[in-house]
Order: C-alpha cells, then sequence, then structure tokens
C-alpha cells in the first residue's frame, strides 16, 4: 500500500538512508574485522614459546617478552589494589554519606573531568609527581590509579544504587550503626560494581602506553613483584611501541600486537558475560 | 559507650569524606602541577611568540619556541577525523539502536566494544604497516607518514566512542515519540532520521564532543604515523606534529628551556581539554533536561 502511495523522492530518500545505514554499519564491521585478521594473521604465527619465556638478549640474538608480561600484570595487580579501595571508599560516600548535592555535584564534575583528560597528560603529571628519583613500575601504577579512579568509582556507584533503602533500614532497626550498616549489609551487595570496574580498569591498563612511558619506563629486566615495583619495566603496549620504531624485526612486533589482541578479546567477553550474569541476578 | 560509638562514627564519616574528596583532589593536583610547570616558559619565551610563532626549532643554536603548528595539526586532525568519523559513527548508530535486527545488534555491537578496546599502539601499527604504505603507493609521495594518514587513523579510532553515546540518545528517545510518526504514514526509515533523530540531537552532540576530545588527546597512534615533523600543516600529505606528539616525543631527552616549553604545551593541550568536557556536560545535562 505505501509503494504505490509514496511518491518517488520519498521512496529516493528512504533507499538512500537505508543504504547508507547498511554502508556504515557495514564499514564499522569490516573496519573491526580487518583489523583483528591482519594482526591475528600476522602475529599468531611469530608467537614461539621461547619469545614468551625469556628475556632478550644481545648475545643470544633474541627479543623474549616475558619481563614485559610480568611488568604488564605487575602493573595491573599494583594498580587495582590501590585503586579499589580509593574507588568504592568515594563511591561509599557519595550514595550513603553525602547529604550537600553541591558538593555531589562537584565531586561527579571532577570525576568527569579525570575521564577526559588524554593520557599523555596523566604521563607528564604522573612523571612530575611520582618520578623524583626515576621511573619505576611503582610510579606506574600510581599515575594509572588517578586514571581508573573515575571508571571504578563509576561501577561502584552504580551498583551501591541498587541496594534496597529496605535493606539498610533493616540494619538500622535492628540497631546497627551506619559503618555496621555498611560493613555488614551495602558493600556485600556491590561486588558486582566492583567486579565489573576490575575488568573495566584491566582492559584500560593494558591498553595503555602514553601515560606509562615516562613514569614506568621502557626496561626489559626480569623480576619478582617487590623488586620489580621499585624498577623501571616497559608493558605489553610500551615494548610494541619500542619495537615498532627500532626494531627491523617485525615478527615480535606482530606477535605482542596479537597478544594484546587476544587479551583485549578476552577482556570484552568477561565484560560482557560479567553484565548479563549481574543483569539475571538481579532479576 | 555510647559516646565512644559516637566518635567511631564520626570518624569513619571523616574518612569516607577524604576519599570522597579524592577525584576533586586530584583534578587539583593535575591542575596545579600543570599550571606551576608550564607558566615558566611561557613568560620567558613570552605568551604571544610561544602561541603564534610559526617555527619550533628546540634543539637548534638559537632555539625558537613556536607552538601554531602544533596548534593547527591539532586543530585540522581533530577537524578531518570528525569530518570522516561522525556520519559513519553516526549512521551505524542508527542502525544499531533502531533498525538492525536483534542477531545483527548483538554482532555489531561486540564489534564496536572490541574497536573501543584495541590499544592506541596497536591502531598505530596497523597504520604505519598498511595506510601508511598505501597512502604512498596512492598519492605517490616519498613518504606516506603525513596529516592524512593521522586523521584516517584518528577517525576509525573514535568511532566507538561516537556509536556508543549516540546510542545511548537514540535509545532514551519515548517509544510515543516513534509510534506517533508512524501512526501518521511515515516509513520506520524516515522516523528514524525526522523523529527520533532530532529528537535525540543534544546527545549526538555530545558524542561528537567526546570524538573530539579523544582525537585531540589521542598520542601513540598518531606519532606512529604522522611523520612527527614540525612543520606548518600546509597539506594533508605532510608530515606534521600533535600537541600531544610534540610533548611524547622530545620529553626523554629534553632539559632545560626546551623540557619546560614541553609542559607549557601540554598546559595549552589541557586547557583545550577543560573546554571540552565543559561543552560536553553542557550538551549532557541538555539531554537529560530533554528526555
Amino acid at each position: 500500500m505505501l509503494k504505490k502511495r509514496a511518491s518517488a523522492s520519498r521512496r529516493a530518500y528512504i533507499t538512500l538512508m537505508r543504504t547508507l545505514m547498511l554502508a556504515a554499519a557495514v564499514l564499522t564491521c569490516a573496519l573491526v574485522l580487518g583489523m583483528m585478521g591482519y594482526i591475528l594473521g600476522n602475529g599468531l604465527p611469530n608467537i614461539t614459546w621461547e619469545m614468551l619465556s625469556t628475556a632478550p638478549s644481545y648475545l643470544a640474538n633474541r627479543i623474549g617478552i616475558l619481563p614485559d608480561i610480568l611488568s604488564t600484570l605487575y602493573i595491573v595487580f599494583a594498580t587495582l589494589l590501590i585503586v579499589l579501595p580509593l574507588g568504592v571508599g568515594a563511591a561509599i560516600y557519595l550514595n550513603e554519606y553525602a547529604a550537600n548535592k553541591k558538593l555531589v555535584s562537584v565531586i561527579e564534575y571532577a570525576s568527569e573531568t579525570l575521564s577526559g583528560i588524554p593520557s599523555i597528560i596523566y604521563g607528564l603529571v604522573g612523571m612530575l609527581i611520582f618520578c623524583k628519583s626515576g621511573t619505576s613500575l611503582l610510579a606506574g601504577a600510581l599515575t594509572l590509579t588517578i586514571m581508573n579512579l573515575p571508571t571504578v568509582m563509576r561501577t561502584a556507584q552504580e551498583s551501591l544504587k541498587t541496594v534496597p533503602q529496605s535493606y539498610r533500614e533493616g540494619a538500622f532497626a535492628l540497631g546497627a550503626g551506619k559503618w555496621r550498616t555498611i560493613r555488614t549489609v551495602v558493600l556485600p551487595s556491590c561486588v558486582d560494581g566492583v567486579i565489573t570496574g576490575c575488568i573495566l580498569s584491566i582492559g584500560r591498563i593494558l591498553g595503555e602506553s602514553a601515560a606509562l612511558l615516562f613514569t614506568a619506563g621502557s626496561a626489559h629486566m626480569l623480576y619478582g613483584f617487590f623488586e620489580g615495583m621499585q624498577n623501571a619495566g616497559a608493558t605489553l603496549t610500551v615494548a610494541l611501541y619500542f619495537y615498532a620504531k627500532e626494531s627491523s624485526d617485525t615478527g615480535v612486533v606482530f606477535a605482542i600486537a596479537a597478544i594484546l589482541m587476544l587479551l583485549t578479546m578476552l577482556i570484552n567477553f568477561a565484560a560482557d558475560l560479567a553484565g548479563r550474569y549481574f543483569r539475571r541476578k538481579q532479576e | 559507650m555510647a559516646q565512644k560509638k559516637k566518635w567511631f562514627e564520626i570518624a569513619v564519616h571523616g574518612v569516607f569524606l577524604i576519599l570522597g574528596l579524592i577525584t576533586v583532589g586530584c583534578v587539583l593536583l593535575i591542575t596545579v602541577y600543570l599550571v606551576i610547570s608550564g607558566i615558566p616558559a611561557i613568560r620567558q619565551i613570552g605568551l604571544i611568540p610561544f602561541l603564534t610563532g610559526k617555527v619550533w626549532a628546540s634543539t637548534a643554536a638559537e632555539p625558537q619556541y613556536g607552538i601554531l603548528p602544533f596548534i593547527l595539526t591539532s586543530v585540522y586532525g581533530t577537524a578531518g577525523a570528525i569530518v570522516l568519523g561522525v556520519p559513519v559513527g553516526f549512521l551505524t548508530a542508527v542502525y544499531l539502536a533502531k533498525a538492525a535486527p536483534k542477531k545483527v545488534r548483538t554482532v555489531l555491537e561486540s564489534a564496536v566494544s572490541l574497536l573501543a578496546g584495541i590499544p592506541s599502539v596497536v591502531c598505530g601499527l596497523v597504520g604505519m604497516l598498511v595506510l601508511v604504505p598505501a597512502i604512498r603507493k596512492t598519492f605517490r609521495l616519498p613518504d606516506g607518514a603525513s596529516l592524512l594518514a593521522a586523521i584516517i587513523v584518528l577517525a576509525v579510532m573514535i568511532l566507538p566512542s561516537i556509536i556508543k553515546v549516540s546510542v545511548t540518545a537514540l535509545e532514551a528517545v519515548p517509544r510515543e515519540y516513534e509510534d506517533a510518526s508512524l501512526a501518521l504514514g511515515a516509513t520506520p526509515v524516515e522516523t528514524y532520521f525526522r523523529v527520533s533523530v532530532p529528537a535525540a540531537k543534544s546527545g549526538i552532540a555530545a558524542a561528537v564532543v567526546l570524538g573530539v576530545g579523544r582525537a585531540i588527546g589521542e598520542a601513540m597512534a598518531v606519532m606512529m604515523v604522522s611523520g612527527n615533523v614540525p612543520n606548518m600543516p600546509g597539506s594533508i600529505f605532510e608530515s606534521v606534529r600533535f600537541l600531544t606528539t610534540a610533548v611524547a616525543s622530545e620529553m626523554s631527552y629534553s632539559s632545560g628551556l626546551q623540557r619546560q616549553a614541553l609542559f607549557s604545551i601540554a598546559l595549552v593541550l589541557y586547557l583545550f581539554i577543560l573546554l571540552i568536557n565543559a561543552a560536553l556536560n553542557f550538551f549532557l545535562k541538555r539531554d537529560k533536561e530533554g528526555s
């Protein structure tokens, strides 16, 4: 019926818009698939056990990325260790204590500002504040803490909001003080948000490079955790950047890129799974 | 006993207050550090020569510190990325939010989140190894590392932000608006573009502003594809240097006034970002009030 009545120009408009929409969606998909295929196709064959399990050595003329993998793990762990209590604490203040609306909006504006600051500026300020005595993984982790604070705070706050008011009232009615209520009733219910925040932060830390370049440095040495935190070390992304710039060996570059790609996919999958699981639990 | 408990509660409240204020503290800390370390070089060079000088020769015998090339490159590069990225992102968002069948939607959504998660050095690497040689061959240039390459990489990198924020805005459009339009005889496609999109325009504007922020702040990927030569951007085929890459590329070996000038560049970049954040907030707030 519509086909008969619609004028030619209307039909042309509809066809044009539908084609453009489809073309844009196909282009977006093609970009992602193309990049993924290119990186994985070139990188996966280059990943060898020797590369994954050794440190780079000029003598043996090989590039091993074990130190970079360890640095990445250390930084992820240290950052989460610091950012989780801070972020969850801030969320608890906003959701449970804050009575002053103006203060809340100031805090939220500050958090939005933080999430808009580019990572190169974090790197620079992190260098000024935390690197008085040279670069170290700890300085990198502290810089990334500031960077991931808004993410953890927001996800924790969102899950605190879903805790029913009646739970808190019940605890108060039983004679619990405010802190006891938070510790025993509110906090256990915001585990969802904390896990989601963790996953998002890990993804961000894995992909971060500009903020770590001047704070965590670019060494490739094998250390244990505590020793490593005090020394400079390149994460996988930083190592990728330097090898891509300096080394003629594209094999190792592609291999690192493929590992990062696989990790990104894993993180996305985990985030998706967690989101779906928590939504179902709420219903 | 009761007294003791009261004091304990006040102490806990205090601890959480401090934790709550930590983001404000971080913003102040960053601002103060950037201002303190950025001002000296500007005072020494002079604000006008610093911002409008066309030559950056920090390591020359008579060093010159003019950052106009960087500012213009950042502005042009961002504008180019927006021109390329926004139409694609916007149309994808409309398709995703309104027209896509459920299965296609799931696939497309995970593709977009994957794109958002790809580390910027990996984007830079693909640009360096695929895009730059392609540009060199297509346009017969001596070197393909150029403003054009940076624009294309940036356009791809801002796509996920634009798509995600636009989809959220489009999904918040009240169902009744669309139903009314359909009932009046408009086809679905006409409804999406003439009813849903105008109703979500503040949110879509916010998406564009967010894209601007992402593009102007990106450092590593553009460093790998833009050639990193402090030219005034004359054509899109020239090697250029952005505000972000100017800081990143010289920081490791800089000293004295050169180092201070790099902090001043970061301060200029920070001011740009604060402006963009204010604009973003304005649009997001209007979007919330509108719906």
